[in-house]
């Protein structure tokens, strides 16, 4: 399960608040002062949720929280604890020096049919954000393919990326640029 | 608070066709500033003003703002928000007032002698009165000096907090009047911030003021997109570990549009507001998909194995245009917004993404790869040009101003993402970064009527 939770923080400071669209123009000719009456609506807490923003902008904050997890994922003696499989440039397929890796994993899975993985996807920060989110879902599905080819099922699996969005900033070499591309094996809840 | 501070900016400009009151030049080039938080209006208001003219016997519209009597004590002066808003835009060169002794306030007591001198085409008078329930009223008028008549009057009344956008709504009046094109100073721009580890989605006035937060994450935010009428924004949120598209109205409703296995990201509205173009993956790559804007009508667009993704709609709301690289490196495409098969659009170029229309649907803006470099470029859609727009080298994520004279893009400087504006022809630009942070992901709402 999930605790991630949002609390609703009212940001009290109406700055913004205008209800021009819902006025109505009144042309008002009469000389010499010949005005048009834009005036917004009488009312500043308007509910209705059309046209511009009524009362200004409230904001919502959100905070995750983490989860227990079993022991043995978390042994930096087992290998369950390795989670990053990298990748060479512009490439998604997963090298031979990982098997060891996504056999336990899978072995794992297999043994745990209600233990769920989910495949974090991630590339450098080359390129725009979305094109990138979605190279780095193609990192996943690799390493899901891979898992599927060592038995584990699609419902035990889900694959989903983040893109360049947690690249380190600035990689100035390979060796940097290296460590944004991979995919990393999380369990659900933890 | 954080305030969008003013780099620089040259910004050249084609005048209008139709021009109902000056007779303006054809082209020039202007310096202009679109950005700018009020506290560096002063400075910024020289700069802005240096004009680098480029064929024809270009020249401003020189008009005077006279100070409109204020009561009531908001600390934003009506009269210099109006000023400030028409000397950014570059088509107006806001006259000197203070050496006029009269200075009238309404129609009937403007001496047109005294202004003639000023060199003033036009002017504005006005006054902001306090009404006995402590609301405001704001009187306008625009007179055109030569002819000695009134071109305009507006009348609005207002909470004591809507001084300002009032101000921009009166410099969008008066600049519709004299140019005969839409102003884009009542609208807003929504953009991401990452600051100490933290993600915020905010909205600001389009000169940079008034920034406020709608969302607040540990985990990144991305793509934010307004809705058509301006009151909701969709965007993407990893709050669960996962890309999941919200839709938040602007006082603070907020629902999961999409949240399916797999990613959910890169939303697009329609342009009649009914339904957005998205992207999910389930277990597999990216694919377009259509939802009706309360989050039922889930209908597949694109089907492959390839990558599609960054979907936007044309301006008829018939096509969506996308990122694809089943061509083997990514390209723009079109599909039918019901389905159907996909057609290239981009020939040019190795690399041609995030595709967005012009207001007028003339032409593309999209991000092009070219040598490394990251740049916003547009192409004319009728004939298939192409010109780079952007000279930086990681450029994203364009935005059309709702008139359509200016895109909006990320880029970086500094080692921090920053904002730019490029004028639609590339010849003049921008840059405005947050203190103390990130900024990206720039969205360009709406015209607000």
């Amino acid at each position: 399960m999930n605790k991630s939770t949002w609390n609703t923080k009212l940001l009290s400071t109406l700055v913004l608040a205008l209800v021009l669209s819902a006025c109505k123009s009144t042309p008002m000719n009469t000389k010499p002062v010949a005005v048009e009456d834009k005036s917004p609506g009488q009312t500043t807490t308007s509910t209705a949720d059309t046209g511009a923003d009524t009362s200004g902008i409230k904001e919502v904050a959100i905070d995750g929280n983490a989860m227990d997890s079993d022991k043995a994922l978390k042994d930096p003696n087992n290998i369950l604890s390795k989670r990053n499989v990298y990748f060479d440039f512009d490439s998604d397929a997963v090298k031979a020096e990982f098997r060891p890796l996504l056999e336990a994993h899978a072995k794992y899975l297999l043994a745990h049919t209600s233990a769920k993985v989910i495949l974090q996807g991630n590339t450098d920060e080359r390129g725009t954000r979305e094109y990138n989110l979605s190279l780095g879902q193609r990192r996943s599905v690799a390493v899901k393919n891979s898992l599927n080819l060592l038995g584990v099922q699609d419902a035990q699996i889900e694959t989903v990326s983040f893109g360049e969005e947690k690249a380190t900033e600035g990689c100035a070499d390979e060796v940097c640029s290296k460590q944004n591309r991979r995919v990393d094996v999380v369990y659900e809840n933890e | 608070m954080h305030i969008l501070r003013f780099f620089k900016l040259q910004f050249a400009t084609s005048m209008p066709s139709k021009l109902s009151f000056f007779r303006l030049p054809i082209s020039k080039v202007l310096n202009v500033a679109i950005f700018s938080a009020s506290l560096f209006i002063p400075s910024l208001a020289s700069a802005a003003l240096d004009i680098e003219i480029s064929g024809g016997s270009a020249q401003q519209v020189p008009i005077a703002i006279v100070p409109f009597q204020q009561a009531g004590n908001s600390a934003d002066n009506i009269s210099n928000i109006i000023a400030a808003d028409l000397k950014r835009s570059g088509l107006f060169r806001v006259l000197e007032t203070g050496g006029v002794v009269n200075k009238p306030t309404d129609m009937t007591q403007i001496k047109y002698s005294e202004w003639a001198n000023l060199q003033a085409q036009a002017m504005a008078v006005g006054t902001v009165e306090v009404l006995p329930n402590n609301r405001l009223k704001v009187t306008f008028q625009l007179a055109d000096v030569l002819k000695q008549t009134q071109l305009t009057g507006m009348q609005y009344t207002i909470a004591p907090n809507q001084l300002r956008t009032t101000a921009h709504k009166i410099a969008d009046v008066i600049y519709q009047k004299l140019t005969g094109e839409s102003g884009i100073f009542a609208s807003r721009i929504a953009y991401i911030t990452k600051v100490n580890e933290r993600y915020m989605l905010k909205v600001a006035d389009a000169d940079g003021a008034n920034p406020l937060t709608m969302v607040s994450s540990k985990e990144p935010i991305i793509s934010p997109a307004w809705s058509p009428e301006g009151n909701k924004i969709a965007y993407v949120s990893f709050e669960k570990k996962k890309p999941i598209i919200y839709v938040q109205s602007l006082s603070g409703q907020r629902t999961v549009l999409a949240g399916f296995k797999g990613n959910n990201s890169a939303p697009a509205w329609s342009p009649d507001g009914s339904k957005l173009a998205i992207v999910l993956t389930y277990g597999a790559n990216s694919q377009v998909y259509t939802i009706n804007a309360d989050g039922s009508g889930l209908s597949r667009v694109t089907k492959g194995n390839a990558i599609d993704t960054e979907p936007t709609w044309s301006s008829d709301g018939k096509w969506i245009y996308f990122t694809s690289d089943r061509g083997g490196r990514p390209q723009i495409y079109k599909v039918s917004a019901n389905g159907g098969d996909p057609q290239r659009v981009t020939f040019e170029g190795a690399y041609n993404v995030s595709p967005r229309f012009s207001p007028d649907g003339k032409s593309l803006a999209m991000i092009r790869n070219e040598g490394g470099k990251f740049r916003v470029a547009l192409q004319d859609l009728a004939t298939g040009q192409v010109q780079l727009l952007s000279d930086g080298s990681q450029d994203e994520s364009p935005s059309f101003a709702p008139n359509g004279r200016v895109i909006l893009y990320a880029t970086r400087s500094g080692g921090h993402g920053a904002l730019a504006a490029v004028s639609a022809d590339g010849r003049v630009k921008q840059k405005l970064n947050e203190s103390g942070g990130d900024i990206r992901e720039p969205a360009w709402g709406p015209l607000i009527k």
